[in-house]
Order: structure tokens, then sequence, then C-alpha cells
């Protein structure tokens, strides 16, 4: 039985983590089959003759500056956007359950340099982390991207993961097998890892949400994916000097980050529900 | 009590030595140096770079830097601007004022409309309302703060001409403005900002206050209260929210990063003269000093405010307080 | 004697989970006379702190009281008042002490403000004078220094103490009836007998009517005028206090006494009651005490109604038909 798998049935109960989920279901296959029907994102058919085009049959979102589809620009960054957050949150959550589990379970003082290290972390707003060391960087590879931002976004998580394995290793069974001589790798694969993926299942969710607006930030001060691949931040500096005469190729990236941060976060709320009914 | 506050304070200090640890290693940990970006830049010779390198005190061991960087930030000396080519620490006081306006009014807003909204939907929870407001607030949470920003500049600002689109104050305003008139014109600026800055930051706030007031209106107390005849007005506000206030104002330290955050884009979008939009620049100058500082500035005011509300925590409750 | 609490057809109901509902409080009735004790005695689960809730309309949501439910205070209805009227009565016409005075004082106000607020809330008076109340109210319930203790916040008090601030409380605003809710079981054994003495004082001087929800047969006896035992959210017996333990007759009465040591008397053996409680999704068709009776028969399949014993002396048990349950 794996305990994660409770909170998510329970989570799809709820009409808020169902729409979230069904929504954000919907956002991904698009991102998968939608860029193979769409045109090419980066073409520039005609700078001068088709820029900044209103919506229309032929461009349902319109044309931006450089005439380029935004529709289709819409769905392929939805791609990257996507990407890049699930895998630097998977990045995250590992760090995050390791640092955790080994603080929560070695206690002393690994945990106390641990928890200090965090405490500093978090007085820093990640997105200045990530400037400091991204603003180096000539150009930023997708990978180097992901590993930045994956990295930077362990802490809280690991203080959860902590605090739950604080909480586990009062209770019996736990003792029971400590006392019983388990060797301390099985206990924490076995009996604390498991345990803990209810918490972290929550994290991720919210992590997603984060990581999206946090690489469109990023984008958006010029630091995020390089153009001219479609990212919805940058697709949304893009528009700001067209804003008045071309309104939709900044407001239709916009609303892709919206209806996809909060189908996550309405998904992740009710999962938080579900592992922590104190607040449903 | 006085011990507990002297081993908060030095927990305090430990953090944000870490902090400013954590923000060097990073910083250097970049390939290359902060100068290496101008190589190519036709502006500058290999000479030139050669000498800025050494006025930065690049070409020293890491250590020593590291050893010069915490000396200059004990004498408050934070370097100087790459770009402005000025003292950062005059330059970021020079900023304070103005962000501290927004901010001022963005915490104002989150910790009166916000509690209250988070206490309505936790007297209210499962109700139509306490789950409208929820998906309303994790909607403002999900939206980009720059984009909203940028709508409603376009929108308000622009097309309907309703609010100015951009800046602090309007510069063809009489200098023989009286105080009124100067008000309504800062107030009419802050508006959008505000706004956009509040409308992605309450959720969060909304949040805490929503929780520790379930917490709350579960304890026995209450049904005390209720017990004794008083008014479910006096049982709410006086009873509960008494106490489930404590662990709100105790997240303040944590609720700040996600203002600064916020902060850097909406003055950015709003050329609001603020530390915001100063470090939004300063990355597109890749002015690495001034970017430090407002990355230190936050970090100090960060834990600043943690060690704050703990105390503040501590004053409002006997049972610290007392003991 | 004069009526001056009649409760009729009580039923208090929570959602299952399942769409439907349960129904922990199922048809409880019981009056209260004027300065009389009534002990209602049951394990925890039987429904015996919920009716005492619904008393002032206090039951928690989601769950809720079932229309057909009666509560009357002289002639007032209470539960079809709202809002101002239902405030009024909280407090002034009933007071109510709750099981752990560790959690049922608020943290942040001084004691004496906790006082004063419940007289303030009824009384047109000034913060003086309610001060002045409250100081005479910390007195009566055997605080000492009572002048001091008004500036106390509850955790500089020890539980007995706060058990006696929460009495004050119940008293603040001079209610007729007090319901006590299990007012000792949070505390050590002799400050139990403390607080039992305050309250039989207070009832004694001021005239009181008392409703006394206990699960602790011993501090019911020489204490309560009359007995209600409560099983499974019903009535199942309810007799004056010295018949009562002179002759249990419900088996599932029987069965408490025989499971409570006795310091007078032969040495017996103590025989706990076979099982345990069942929750309320749980609960038999038919007499509810079926599964865990050593007295069922084939007609306990039916639900039995309280039948009588004697003139004053019920019990929801068929063998009253017959009188065979007294063995």
């Amino acid at each position: 039985m794996i305990p994660a798998l409770d909170p998510l049935t329970r989570a799809w109960r709820s009409p808020q983590g169902r729409t979230g989920a069904l929504v954000l279901a919907a956002i991904l296959l698009g991102a998968a089959v939608g860029p193979t029907l769409l045109p090419d994102p980066v073409a520039q058919p005609d700078v001068i003759g088709e820029a900044n085009l209103p919506p229309s049959v032929a461009h349902p979102f319109g044309t931006d500056h450089l005439s380029r589809d935004v529709l289709s620009r819409v769905v392929t960054g939805a791609r990257i956007s996507l990407a890049v957050a699930l895998l630097a949150v998977a990045l995250s959550m590992t760090l995050g359950a390791a640092v955790g589990l080994v603080a929560g379970y070695q206690g002393g003082t690994a945990d106390a340099a641990l928890m200090r290290l965090v405490d500093g972390a978090l007085a820093v707003p990640r997105l200045f982390l990530l400037l400091l060391v991204l603003a180096a960087w000539e150009t930023v590879p997708a990978a180097a991207l992901i590993l930045l931002i994956g990295s930077t976004g362990w802490f809280a998580t690991s203080r959860i993961v902590r605090g739950e394995v604080l909480r586990l290793r009062e209770e019996s069974y736990i003792r029971a097998a400590e006392a019983l001589g388990a060797p301390g790798g099985r206990i924490i694969f076995r009996h604390l890892l498991p345990n803990t993926l209810g918490p972290l299942l929550v994290a991720a969710t919210l992590g997603v949400g984060d990581v999206i607006l946090l690489e469109a930030g990023l984008s958006f001060l010029g630091l995020g994916i390089r153009p001219p691949a479609p990212s919805w931040g940058g697709m949304i500096l893009d528009a700001k000097a067209v804003l008045v005469t071309a309104p939709w190729s900044g407001i239709f990236p916009g609303l892709a980050i919206v209806i996809t941060v909060l189908s996550a976060n309405l998904f992740g709320d009710a999962l938080r529900d579900a592992v922590d009914p104190r607040g449903a | 009590m006085r011990r507990w506050l002297l081993r908060r304070t030095a927990q305090a200090a430990v953090t944000l030595a870490i902090a400013i640890t954590l923000l060097f290693v990073l910083m250097r940990a970049a390939p290359g140096d902060p100068l290496s970006r101008l190589q190519g830049d036709r502006l500058l010779s290999r000479e030139e770079i050669a000498s800025l390198r050494e006025r930065y005190g690049l070409d020293q061991p890491l250590l020593t830097q590291f050893g010069a960087f915490v000396g200059g930030l004990a004498r408050g000396d934070l370097g100087v601007s790459i770009e402005y080519g000025r003292p950062v620490t005059s330059l970021l006081a020079e900023r304070l004022p103005a962000t501290l306006q927004l901010g001022g009014a963005v915490i104002l807003l989150n910790f009166t409309l916000g509690l209250w909204l988070g206490v309505r939907q936790a007297v209210r929870r499962g109700s139509r309302e306490d789950r409208w407001l929820t998906v309303a607030s994790l909607g403002g949470y999900a939206t980009p703060s720059f984009w909203l920003g940028l709508v409603l500049a376009w929108l308000v600002g622009v097309k309907w001409g309703l609010l100015p689109p951009a800046g602090h104050s309007d510069p063809l305003l009489d200098s023989g403005a009286g105080f009124l008139e100067r008000t309504v014109d800062l107030l009419r600026h802050l508006a959008l900002p505000v706004l956009t800055l509040s409308a992605v930051t309450i959720a969060t706030t909304m949040r805490h206050q929503r929780n520790a007031m379930l917490d709350v209106l579960r304890d026995p107390f209450m049904l005390t209260a209720r017990a004794k005849g008083l008014s479910e007005r006096a049982v709410t506000w006086r009873h509960a929210w008494r106490n489930a206030l404590f662990p709100v104002v105790t997240l303040f330290g944590l609720w700040l990063p996600i203002l600064v955050t916020g902060s850097v884009f909406v003055e950015a979008v709003f050329a609001w003269p603020g530390l915001g939009s100063l470090a939004a620049a300063a990355v597109g100058h890749r002015d690495y000093p001034l970017l430090m500082g407002a990355a230190l500035l936050t970090a100090v005011l960060v834990v600043a405010a943690s060690l704050l509300t703990d105390l503040v925590y501590a004053l409002l409750d006997p049972r610290v307080r007392l003991s | 004697m004069s009526r001056v609490l009649e409760v009729e057809n009580l039923r208090i109901s929570f959602p299952d989970g399942q769409g439907g509902r349960l129904y922990p409080v199922d048809g409880v009735s019981f009056s209260l006379e004027r300065g009389e004790t009534l002990a209602l005695v049951g394990e925890s689960g039987c429904g015996k702190s919920l009716t005492s809730l619904a008393l002032l309309q206090l039951i928690p949501p989601p769950g809720r009281i079932e229309s057909g439910s009666t509560v009357r205070l002289g002639d007032i209805d209470v539960l079809g008042l709202r809002g101002e009227r239902l405030r009024q009565i909280r407090g002034r016409r009933i007071g109510m002490i709750f099981q752990d005075p560790m959690t049922s004082l608020n943290p942040v106000f001084k004691v004496g403000d906790q006082i004063a607020e419940g007289i303030r809330a009824h009384f047109d008076v000034s913060r003086a004078e309610a001060r002045s109340r409250s100081f005479n109210l910390l007195q009566e319930v055997g605080i000492p220094d009572a002048r001091s203790r008004l500036d106390a916040y509850p955790h500089q008090l020890s539980g007995g103490m706060r058990q006696r601030v929460m009495i004050a409380i119940a008293l603040a605003a001079e209610p007729e009836i007090l319901v006590a809710d299990e007012p000792t079981t949070a505390l050590d054994v002799t400050v139990q007998a403390q607080i039992l003495e305050v309250l039989d004082r207070l009832r004694a001087t001021r005239g009181m009517a008392v409703l006394l929800i206990t699960h602790d047969l011993g501090i019911v006896a020489g204490r309560a005028d009359r007995v209600a035992v409560m099983y499974a959210g019903q009535i199942v017996e309810e007799a004056p206090t010295a018949r009562l333990f002179a002759r249990p007759s419900h088996p599932y009465t029987q069965g408490l006494f025989a499971s409570v040591p006795r310091l007078t008397g032969p040495v017996q053996r103590l025989t706990p009651i076979g099982g345990s409680v069942p929750p309320p999704s749980a609960w038999p068709a038919g007499c509810r005490f079926r599964p865990r009776c050593p007295k069922a028969f084939e007609k306990s399949e039916l639900a039995p109604p309280l039948l009588p014993v004697e003139p004053d002396h019920r019990m929801r048990c068929w063998l009253a038909e017959t009188g065979g349950a007294r063995g």
C-alpha cells in the first residue's frame, strides 16, 4: 500500500481538486501534441505585413511583433515551461527529502547545521539567489536553468520532511523497529520515506506552480530560456513594447500562466487538505 | 524571558551570517568572475578590465575576497555600483523610501483586508463564500505580478486613462503644490502598483489567517465564550481572533520574501523608483555589487522581521511574556 | 416543585461521511425541577455531553439538532431562539462548566476579565461594578487571595483553581440552572473532592438546579436527587438516586455497578461489561444493548420504550414487563 495514493483519491473527490487535475491534464496533453499541429513557433513569415495581427481564424491568438503565431508560441511555451517545472521540482523534492531525512534521522550536529543552512537560505528570496548566479551567464542552457531552479527549491521541503520524520520517530512502530536493531537505511526507506510521500506530493504540486511563475519571471527579466525559443515570460517581455497596439501578444501567454499555475495550486490545495484535514 | 531573548537574537545573527556566506558563494560559483562578461564588450579594453578586476579585488584568492567582503559589510561598505559608479549603500538608501511607501501600503492591505477575509473564511468554512474566496486568492497567487501590472497599466492607465500608468509623481505637478495635492498625486500613482502587488500576495496572508482561525475555533474556550452569552462578534473577534493572530504575525518573516520578489517586478513595470526597480535594472546591467547589495538588504530585512515578530509575539502572548 | 427545564425527544445528528446521517443522541427526554440535581450518567460516546451542549444550541457544526426536539426553559422554547434572543439565554438562564479547565479558559485574557465579560453580557453595569462582582464570585468559589487572582492569566493557576474560575464564569450571570459536564474528570483525586464540595455548597446557597454529567457513579451518590443512565444515545434507566443504587434494574446499569469497586459490603469480583460501546454507525436494531447483554432474549430484537419498573423508576428494557431484570 502506497500511503500517497490515498490523498490523491481524496483530492480527486473535491470539486476544486478535480477541476485543477483535469485542466492540468488537458494542458499537459496540449503541450505534448499541440506543437505538431500548429505552425512553426519561431518562423517569421512576414515581419512587415503580418506583424501584430489581431486574433483571426488563421491566427486564433493573433501574431506578435515579429509576425509569429502567438497560439503556437503559447503551446510550445507550455511544453518548455512544464518541462522545466517538472524536472526542477523533481530535483528539489529529491534534495529536500534527502536533507530532511538525514537531518531528522541523524539529529544532533548534522541536523542543527543543515537547519541553520536552511534558515539562512530562506532569508533570501529564491529569485535573488537565482539572479546572482544567472546574471553571470551570457546565455542559459535549459539544463542549467533546471539545475539551478531545482537546487534552490528544496529548503522549505527539507524542513517539512524533517518535521515529519521527527514526528514519526516518536511512533511506536518505528521505535520498535529501532529497538529490534533494524539498520538505519531500512528504517529510512521502509518506514520513514513512504510516510513522508504525502507531504512531499503536496509540496511538489504547489512547487510546480511556483517554478512556472519563477521561470516566467526570470524570462521576463531576460535571464530565462534563450530566445527565440518561446517562453511565456519572454513573450510577455516582448509584448511589453507593443502592448497598446497588440495586447493579445502579451495577454494570452499571461493567461496561460494563470490557468496552469491556478490548476496546479487548486489540485495542490485539495491534496494538502487530504493529507492534513485540519484546514479542510 | 531575557535568556530567550538573547538566544533568539544569537540565532538571528547566525542565520544572517549564513545567508551572507551563501550569497557570496553563489555569486562566485558562477563560471568566471562577474567581469568576465565584459570581456567581449567593445567599450572596455583588456587593460581596463584588468584594472577593474584589481579595483574590485577579483584578482585576490577567494578567501581573501571573502574577508574583504565581510570587512566591507562591517563598515557598511557594499562596494561601488558598476553601472552608476556610486557607492551601493547610497543608491540603496536613496531608493528605500519609495519602496517603503509601496511595501508599507501592501503590508497594510494584507494585514487588514487579508486577515479580515481569512477570518470570514474560517467562520464560514465550507460555505460558497469560503470556496470562492479560496479560488480567487489562489488565482491572484497564480498571476505573474509583471503581467498583471502590464495589463492594469494598459487597461486602467492607458486605455481608460483613470490612473497614471507609471511613475511616482506627476512631473507636471506645480512645485508650489500643497500637501494635499501632493498626497493625492502620490496615492493616485500608488494605486495600481499596490493593487497589483496586493493581489498576488494576499492569498498567503488569507490562508495563514484562515488556518490559524480554524485551529482556534476548535479550542474548548470558544465553547466557554459562547456559553456565557457573548455575541458572535465578540466570540469571533475578541476570543478567537486574538488567539489566531499570533501564528499569522510570526509568519510575517516568511511572507516578506514573497513581497520583495513581487516588488522587483511590480516596481520595474510601473517605473516605481524603489529598490525593486533598482534590482531589476541591476540585472539588466549585470551590476553585481548593486544586485548583491539588494540581496543583502533583503536578507537583513527578513531576519530582522522574523526576530521582531517573535518579540511582538512574546509581548502579546501572556504565556510567553510571563514565563 | 416547579419545572425549570424540560427536554423532549432530543435528537442530534452528524453526517456519516457517506451522504447519510448518524444520531449520537436519539430521542432523549428528561426534566429538571427547581433546586434539584439530576445526574446524567454514561460511558464516553453515549451522547451525554452532546445532550448538555444542545440545551444552549452549542452543537458544533456539521452537527445539528433535529426538528421535533424540544428544550423548554419555563415557557421559552430554546431551540426556536436565534441570535440576540438565544444569546440572552446563554449564561443567564443556564450556566455551563466544561470538562477540561486547562483548555476551557481563553489563554490570553485575565481571569477577572473573563468573568466580568459574562456579567456585562447580561447586566448593564460599569466595568468597576463588574470587577467587584467578579471578585465576589472568586471568593464565593473559594479562591484564596481573590483580589490578585483577578489579574492572573489562566496559565498561572493550577487545574483546581482554573476549574473554580470556570465555575465563577458559569455563575457570573446568576443562572437558575448549572450544567456541569464532567467537572472533575480532568483533575487530581484530591482536587476533585474540593471542586465537588464547592458545587454542593453553591447549589445549596443559590438554590440552583444542577445537571451533573458524569461517567463516575461514585460522585453521584449522596449528591444527585435523581439519576438518568444513558447508553448509545438514549436514556436507558431513570430513578431516584437511592432507588437506583439499591435496585439497579437495567442490565446495562447493573453492569456499570458490577464494574465499579465498592468500599463497603462484602468483597466482590469486579465484572466488566463484555465488549465495548459501539459507535453510532454500529448500533444494532432493537435494544441497543442487546449484543452485550447477558439477559437478552427474543423480544430484545424489538426496540423497547421506557417502561415503568415502579412509579418513578423507568427503564428501556422489556424485562420491566415481567420484573425479571431485578435479580
